[in-house]
């Protein structure tokens, strides 16, 4: 598929990377040679210097021709006009970045029906989301939701002292008698598609897939049921931030906000007047130690600096704060962090890089069973996607256990009239479910449910 | 320095420049030449075995590879070329010294021409195939070809792509490599075809065709005949010189023709100079040799011919242009140091590198009249970064310091100012043939062992564009920072 960015900078270069993985022939369009320069030295696109508002750039990038156009410069304003333009000039469907809360919170989908978008993207909402995900249910250190969150996946580490440890997945489904899967587990640096005989160790990072209920009876089971945030710290005053703690105040949580600049905290002050919002700086222990950093159920670093919200980071989680939860943007940074022992990693672009990928993929084939959503786990090694099942799916009505799948594609979870469950041997795929496979990321691409099939 | 991925890629050379031995050996059966045969069967089975070997022990684990990397298997490949296919010449006998078939094969690969035979006409068929068919594999370059057709090269293979293609700016035609490199070789191997057609219609017989087709292609310039082209009929000399400057075009505009973005492509300015640069040089030429001819139809003909041989850097002959008045020879010096457009088959400086140029001289002197103003260079309807203006007079230093070393390197032979300074010239800007001693109807011969090499070496630094030859040879490329 052909597909136009406009905007190199980070967001911009991780969809290059991540559509470029894809297959797709994309087209990247700047206003800085430098910033051309460098990713056409890094990234195998072709790639034009220019204003994206420019009808003769675009004209250029031959924007007619271009099945997807995707505007995610600093500007939203310019994403929308861009979108507009491209849309007018042929593009077949447009996505612009829009991450300002005035244009979100009020009227989006007008403006998107006014400007004839077909997605926009929202990355601090997104990360923002992801954070309050992992808020809500604090063992896990990663949770992806599906079908509007009926079923989740959730990430957890085996820590020391885990019941899990030795125990084979078979025995463990016996023992519980819940139904839910282990789907994925990651040892080391290898990722593994577990069958009954996997073994868990310590030190294992897991997914589980159940329905949500189930979830958290296995969690209270395994003892690791805490309870939820209820005040929550937050440092940084910045989009991500505002959308948070809406949220967050919406479910009833205290929140405390840090920010050194005086501005900023004066308009926080006045959007949200249920927060607490504090003027200082976040890097000095003073100022954390004097707001209670060692009584907060949970912190959470979302300053413009990685490495700021790293460092700061491990001093809440040497405070012994039950949840820290950092932003980081660059991802040699964020495997660091991780390896030296940071629980939770948030990154806005690698949730935008989801949605996007999830969404070009479905573009790509508007026939047969489309891609509903699509995560990447453990890095990006493992696919988690959710495909609608329609009429003409050839291998409807055959027990799961007949099915011909490929290597390390599971079916992990059927969503039949509102009902998720984690299908057994015996289940069937029938017309109209929604169904959720986990599939390493190799060479195969899933784009359509008959790719599961041999 | 990823060497492992270097390694590989030499491994994958090796493997081609076998399969491509494969085809003059077809020739050499179809001619009955036994020696020759052989020759091509035995150094491709040694060469594939050698390559299959390095490809399947090598284990790349990373395959990134940086601007440097891309450089130094540029230029390992193009020496490994050069040092595989010269050995046939000497096991089949028809060159006896290896430096000699080296040189000859480098002048191949390198579409420069020169060739150290005093008796082409005494050469095997299949050897003349293989010499011209070295042309065409170098006109277009090999690590283009083997981007075109194995997938997932490398990553990066921009890279390469750059170190290979002659040009100061790479322009891709489609946002991948892998295609934009399978259209340029499909716009190549068309305008081959055509070209192929085209002589065969005018009567010429087909090898003729074929092998004066490469040497047109590639702009090469190895003929089969002492006297280049100049027996063949008038036509054939015409779509000869028609094709020549055809192949001294960017491929890119071919491209754009074939999307029909015919105004697109009519807007290179670089085409524009190009062209009016042949068309001036012709109408001095012929005005200046009419004399010398009986009629003016001729004298066009030669002149036109000789211009686009030249300019487009490839080195056929219709007229022993040595004898033209020095006017003529002046403006042919000059041509061959200009070259034809970037991203085409060509040698030399290029015209949009000398455009540039120009218009930088330009600027610096309007900005010693008006020391405040600020200016910038405009080409192909847009402003030119400083960065690319400086790497173009960058080049234009580097290149007139090579030229002045390898100069200065065969001076000591005992030709005279003309012949050396020429050869040199005519070797470094891919050309062929020079003035005087190596003049079209001379050969290279004469020149000693020793600067048979450094011109075989000035021959690569040409087609290469420097850079990836000097990033080869630099000892910090290859050594480890302790």
């Amino acid at each position: 598929m052909k597909i136009i960015i406009v905007g190199g900078g980070k967001i911009g270069a991780t969809l290059i990377e991540s559509l470029e993985n894809e297959g797709h022939d994309i087209t990247v369009v700047d206003r800085d040679q430098k910033v051309i320069d460098e990713i056409s030295n890094i990234y195998d696109v072709m790639c034009v210097c220019g204003n994206g508002v420019d009808n003769d750039t675009l004209k250029e990038a031959e924007v007619s021709k271009a099945e997807l156009l995707i505007s995610v410069t600093d500007s939203d304003e310019i994403n929308m006009l861009i979108c507009f333009i491209a849309k007018k000039m042929g593009a077949s469907y447009t996505v612009a970045r829009v991450r300002n809360p005035e244009f979100n919170d009020k009227r989006m989908g007008q403006v998107k029906q006014y400007l004839d978008l077909s997605l926009t993207i929202n990355p601090e909402f997104l990360a923002a989301l992801e954070i309050f995900n992992i808020l809500k249910l604090p063992a896990a250190i990663n949770i992806e939701t599906f079908s509007r969150r009926n079923f989740s996946m959730i990430e957890l580490v085996l820590k020391e002292g885990t019941h899990l440890d030795g125990m084979n997945l078979i025995e463990l489904r016996k023992k519980y008698n819940l139904n839910f899967l282990i789907s994925v587990v990651k040892r080391g640096d290898e990722v593994y598609i577990p069958d009954g005989n996997f073994v868990l160790k310590t030190g294992d990072h897991i997914c589980l897939t159940a329905n949500f209920i189930e979830i958290q009876k296995l969690l209270k089971m395994l003892g690791l049921a805490k309870k939820q945030s209820k005040s929550v710290m937050i440092l940084g005053a910045t989009t991500t931030c505002y959308y948070l703690a809406k949220m967050l105040i919406r479910s009833g949580t205290d929140v405390t906000i840090i920010d050194k600049d005086i501005n900023r905290c004066n308009q926080f002050a006045e959007k949200l007047p249920e927060a607490v919002i504090i003027n200082g700086d976040g890097a000095e222990q003073e100022v954390l130690m004097e707001e209670g950093i060692a009584s907060t159920d949970a912190f959470v670093s979302l300053t413009g600096m990685d490495e700021e919200n790293i460092l700061i980071s491990f001093f809440a989680q040497s405070q012994n704060v039950p949840r820290v939860i950092a932003k980081v943007n660059r991802n040699e940074l964020a495997a660091m962090a991780e390896k030296l022992g940071l629980d939770s990693i948030v990154s806005p672009k690698k949730a935008v890089s989801n949605v996007v990928t999830s969404y070009a993929r479905a573009l790509e084939n508007s026939l047969g069973s489309n891609v509903e959503t699509m995560y990447k786990l453990m890095n990006g090694s493992v696919e988690a996607l959710e495909f609608n099942v329609q009429s003409d799916f050839k291998s409807q009505h055959i027990p799961l256990k007949d099915m011909q799948l490929k290597k390390d594609v599971l079916i992990a979870g059927i969503i039949r009239k509102r009902k998720a469950f984690v299908p057994i041997g015996d289940d069937e795929i029938i017309a109209g479910d929604k169904i959720i496979v986990i599939a390493k990321s190799g060479d195969q691409k899933m784009n359509d449910l008959a790719d599961i099939l041999r | 320095m990823n060497k492992r991925m270097v390694l590989k890629t030499a491994g994958r050379i090796m493997q081609i420049i076998s399969l491509l031995l494969l085809i003059p050996a077809i020739v050499a059966i179809i001619y009955a030449e036994v020696k020759q045969l052989f020759a091509f069967c035995i150094t491709a089975l040694c060469a594939f075995l050698v390559g299959l070997a390095i490809v399947k022990f090598t284990r790349t684990k990373n395959r990134v590879i940086y601007a440097k990397d891309g450089f130094a298997i540029t230029a390992l490949a193009w020496i490994i070329m050069a040092a595989i296919g010269a050995v046939p010449f000497v096991i089949a006998g028809d060159i006896k010294s290896y430096v000699d078939a080296v040189f000859e094969t480098v002048s191949g690969f390198t579409t420069t021409g020169a060739s150290i035979l005093t008796n082409v006409e005494a050469m095997s068929r299949s050897m003349l195939f293989w010499r011209s068919f070295t042309h065409w594999i170098g006109g277009m370059g090999v690590l283009v070809f083997v981007m075109a057709i194995i997938p997932n090269f490398t990553d990066r293979s921009i890279h390469i792509m750059r170190a290979e293609m002659p040009g100061p700016i790479i322009g891709k035609l489609v946002p991948r490599v892998k295609d934009t490199a399978k259209i340029l070789y499909l716009i190549y191997i068309f305008l081959t075809v055509l070209q192929t057609a085209l002589l065969l219609a005018g009567g010429m017989p087909l090898f003729d065709s074929l092998v004066h087709t490469f040497g047109t292609a590639g702009t090469g310039g190895f003929g089969i005949k002492a006297d280049s082209i100049a027996s063949y009929s008038p036509y054939c000399q015409w779509i000869i010189a028609i094709f020549m400057l055809i192949f001294g075009v960017n491929f890119n505009i071919y491209y754009l023709l074939l999307l029909r973005r015919i105004r697109t492509a009519l807007k290179s300015s670089e085409l524009w100079c190009y062209i009016s640069i042949v068309l001036v040089s012709v109408a001095v030429i012929t005005a200046n040799v009419a004399p010398i001819y009986k009629n003016f139809s001729t004298a066009l003909r030669n002149s036109t011919f000789q211009v686009a041989s030249i300019i487009s850097t490839t080195g056929f002959a219709t007229a022993d242009f040595d004898l033209w008045p020095g006017l003529c020879k002046a403006i042919l010096l000059l041509l061959m140091f200009c070259g034809a457009c970037a991203g085409s088959t060509a040698g030399g400086l290029k015209v949009s590198r000398v455009v540039m140029l120009f218009k930088s001289v330009t600027k610096e002197i309007r900005r010693m009249l008006h020391p405040r103003s600020i200016g910038k260079v405009h080409f192909e309807g847009k402003s030119v970064e400083d960065s690319t203006l400086s790497s173009v007079s960058t080049y234009f230093v580097i290149y007139m310091i090579c030229f002045f070393m390898v100069f200065l390197l065969i001076a000591f032979e005992p030709f005279g100012f003309e012949s050396n300074f020429s050869a040199v010239a005519a070797c470094f800007n891919n050309i062929g043939p020079g003035f005087s001693a190596v003049g079209p109807t001379a050969s290279y011969a004469g020149y000693t062992d020793f600067s048979k090499i450094i011109l075989s070496f000035a021959m690569l630094l040409g087609r290469l564009e420097i850079f990836p030859i000097v990033v080869f040879l630099s000892p910090r490329t290859w050594i480890k920072k302790k």
